[in-house]
């Protein structure tokens, strides 16, 4: 009986990773076929670049820690954490939902969500040549900004960042279930996007805020979406409050939201007319 | 045993209502007052495995809701829905595996792709093994008449190899229950004729149920013995398609040719004249006077040919739709 139990298990597990294979594969074919566009995306997350600018001639920052070369490498470990943790579900799923492309998705047995996640992992992946080709750019231009994290901190600097994309996927697509009540839910984005700048260390690390910005910020998801990725890469220390455990639990908060907004977002969906 | 059971199938939506102008849009914006619109009332009927059949009616008459409501798409008010033993609208995963909805209008295809790379996504998805995906892929387009096409993207096929490329990675998972929402919808002859011996084969070889609406009405007299007529959400007819153009067109339709010029107006104590030129007339003739109607003009009239038909049905559909019947 265990033996059938984990031979079905197994299969199952076999089936899903084979969707995943497929979805990753048609998507990455369908990211190189958008090449160009990605390339104007990549060079469009660089407001960690400016901000790095901006900041490294302030006298200010040795007030809260930093000097120029760590805060370059803050600001650059941002800008790397900021191109593969873009998310942009919430226009996808608006626009599959005003020209009804999400019916064919429901009524094939896979949730749709995996489509959609999909589609940004195979981004990232297509975006990662020049990502790399811009922060050799970087350290060619200011090879004093060069640092290099051990291959450990790197290997774990990788997985927070994807639990961080993971993370902010997950808030994202909760709130993209709006798109299942009005047309224009896409509009949100741009409201989560003030929170997103202030709270997640892009615009300044966290040290910089004053004490109770930086509390009420530790509250939200915001700094483990940003700011967290970016001090492991760059081999800092950081806030101890803020760590990997917390990111896990708003990753287990936020999946058991996302299931209970999915199911009532396409229950009105279906109600209304699909 | 029927596959498919509707019992009593109502659905309403509440759409909002705004007055134009202005002052109708200021009073949109602070409170919204909402008309209850009936898309479909309290249909109901029963769909043996291996039928097919058509479902017709005008332009929002509940058709497309209906077919939605059926493979669980939308939620109905009120009713029942069955489906090879399924609540449609749970969508469990036996049922998804067992039926598939076509819309002409939409596509399930990635744009920018050859279709045989969203094929292999579909076959991932429903677990079909790599070898036998490739089997079934070839096998479906041998059927349609696909071959290269599969290798380009699918914003370069035309409309037709689009529709058939659909239809292929619909039915790659070889679903028993087939929703078609106008399948055939914008494309040529030639394409439409291979749409529809494609799915006369396809329901012959793996018994398929098929609910197709189309408003071509060559797809649905040449492939539907039954037929579901729908209109303002209200089903008014069930039954054969031969049925229905008995019990909407009492008459049927005659052709004569003459020999010689002829008065057409003697003429009109046989039927009603519906074309007429220097040679040829074309009348209707009610069914139960036929016999001997045709007797007398063969008896007092030099006629070279002669044939009797139904009237073309998309007349008689017409007629039914517009409540213009005889």
């Amino acid at each position: 009986m265990f033996k059938k139990l984990f031979t079905k298990k197994r299969s199952r597990i076999f089936n899903l990773y084979r969707v995943f294979r497929a979805l990753f594969i048609s998507q990455y074919a369908l990211m190189v076929e958008y090449r160009a566009e990605i390339a104007l995306w990549a060079i469009s997350g660089t407001l960690p670049l400016i901000m790095l600018s901006l900041w490294s001639n302030s006298q200010a920052i040795y007030s809260f820690g930093y000097n120029p070369i760590n805060l370059a490498h803050y600001f650059i470990s941002a800008f790397v954490v900021r191109q593969f943790t873009a998310v942009w579900v919430m226009v996808s799923l608006e626009e599959d939902n005003l020209e009804g492309k999400i019916s064919p998705y429901l009524l094939q047995p896979v949730p749709p969500i995996f489509r959609y996640l999909f589609s940004h992992i195979s981004e990232q992946f297509s975006r990662l040549p020049l990502v790399l080709l811009m922060i050799f750019l970087l350290f060619l231009f200011k090879p004093n900004y060069f640092w290099l994290p051990n291959i450990g901190s790197l290997i774990i600097s990788i997985g927070t960042i994807f639990i961080a994309f993971l993370l902010r996927f997950l808030i994202h697509w909760i709130f993209a279930m709006i798109c299942f009540f009005t047309d224009k839910a896409s509009s949100l984005e741009r409201l989560l996007l003030i929170p997103y700048l202030f709270l997640s260390g892009m615009i300044a690390p966290l040290e910089a805020y004053p004490e109770q910005i930086k509390q009420f910020a530790l509250l939200t998801p915001f700094p483990y979406i940003l700011y967290l990725p970016s001090k492991m890469l760059s081999s800092q220390s950081f806030n101890q409050t803020i760590n990997i455990e917390v990111l896990f639990i708003w990753i287990v908060v936020l999946s058991i939201v996302s299931v209970f907004t999915w199911r009532i977002g396409v229950k009105h969906y279906s109600a209304m007319g699909a | 045993m029927p596959v498919i059971r509707v019992k009593d199938l109502s659905k309403e939506y509440l759409v909002a209502d705004k007055q134009p102008g202005l002052i109708g849009t200021f009073r949109h914006f602070f409170s919204r007052e909402y008309t209850s619109i009936k898309a479909v009332e309290s249909i109901g009927f029963n769909i043996d495995r291996g039928e097919i059949v058509g479902f017709i009616g005008p332009n929002g008459a509940g058709k497309t809701t209906t077919l939605k409501m059926l493979c669980g798409l939308i939620h109905p008010t009120s009713g029942v829905v069955n489906v090879s033993g399924n609540i449609p609208s749970l969508r469990k995963y036996k049922f998804l595996k067992d039926i598939t909805l076509v819309m002409g209008q939409k596509q399930q295809l990635i744009w920018d792709l050859p279709p045989i790379d969203s094929l292999k996504v579909n076959a991932a998805v429903y677990g079909i093994p790599d070898k036998e995906a490739s089997y079934r892929i070839q096998e479906l387009a041998l059927m349609l008449d696909l071959k290269e096409e599969l290798n380009r993207p699918v914003r370069k096929l035309s409309l037709g190899q689009r529709m058939k490329a659909e239809l292929l990675a619909s039915l790659l998972h070889r679903p028993s229950i087939l929703f078609l929402d106008e399948p055939t919808l914008g494309l040529d002859v030639n394409s439409q004729l291979r749409v529809r011996d494609f799915l006369y084969n396809y329901n012959q070889k793996y018994q398929a149920t098929i609910i197709l609406t189309s408003h071509y009405m060559a797809d649905i007299t040449s492939l539907c013995k039954r037929i579901l007529v729908i209109d303002k959400g209200q089903l008014f007819y069930d039954g054969p398609l031969a049925k229905l153009t008995q019990q909407f067109s009492p008459s049927r339709l005659v052709r004569l040719e003459f020999n010689e010029q002829i008065n057409f107006s003697l003429l009109k104590h046989y039927g009603k004249i519906i074309k007429q030129d220097n040679y040829s007339v074309k009348l209707l003739i009610n069914r139960n006077d036929l016999p001997q109607k045709i007797n007398n003009l063969l008896n007092n009239f030099s006629i070279r040919d002669l044939e009797i038909a139904d009237p073309p049905i998309e007349e008689i559909i017409s007629k039914i739709y517009s409540n213009k019947i005889e």
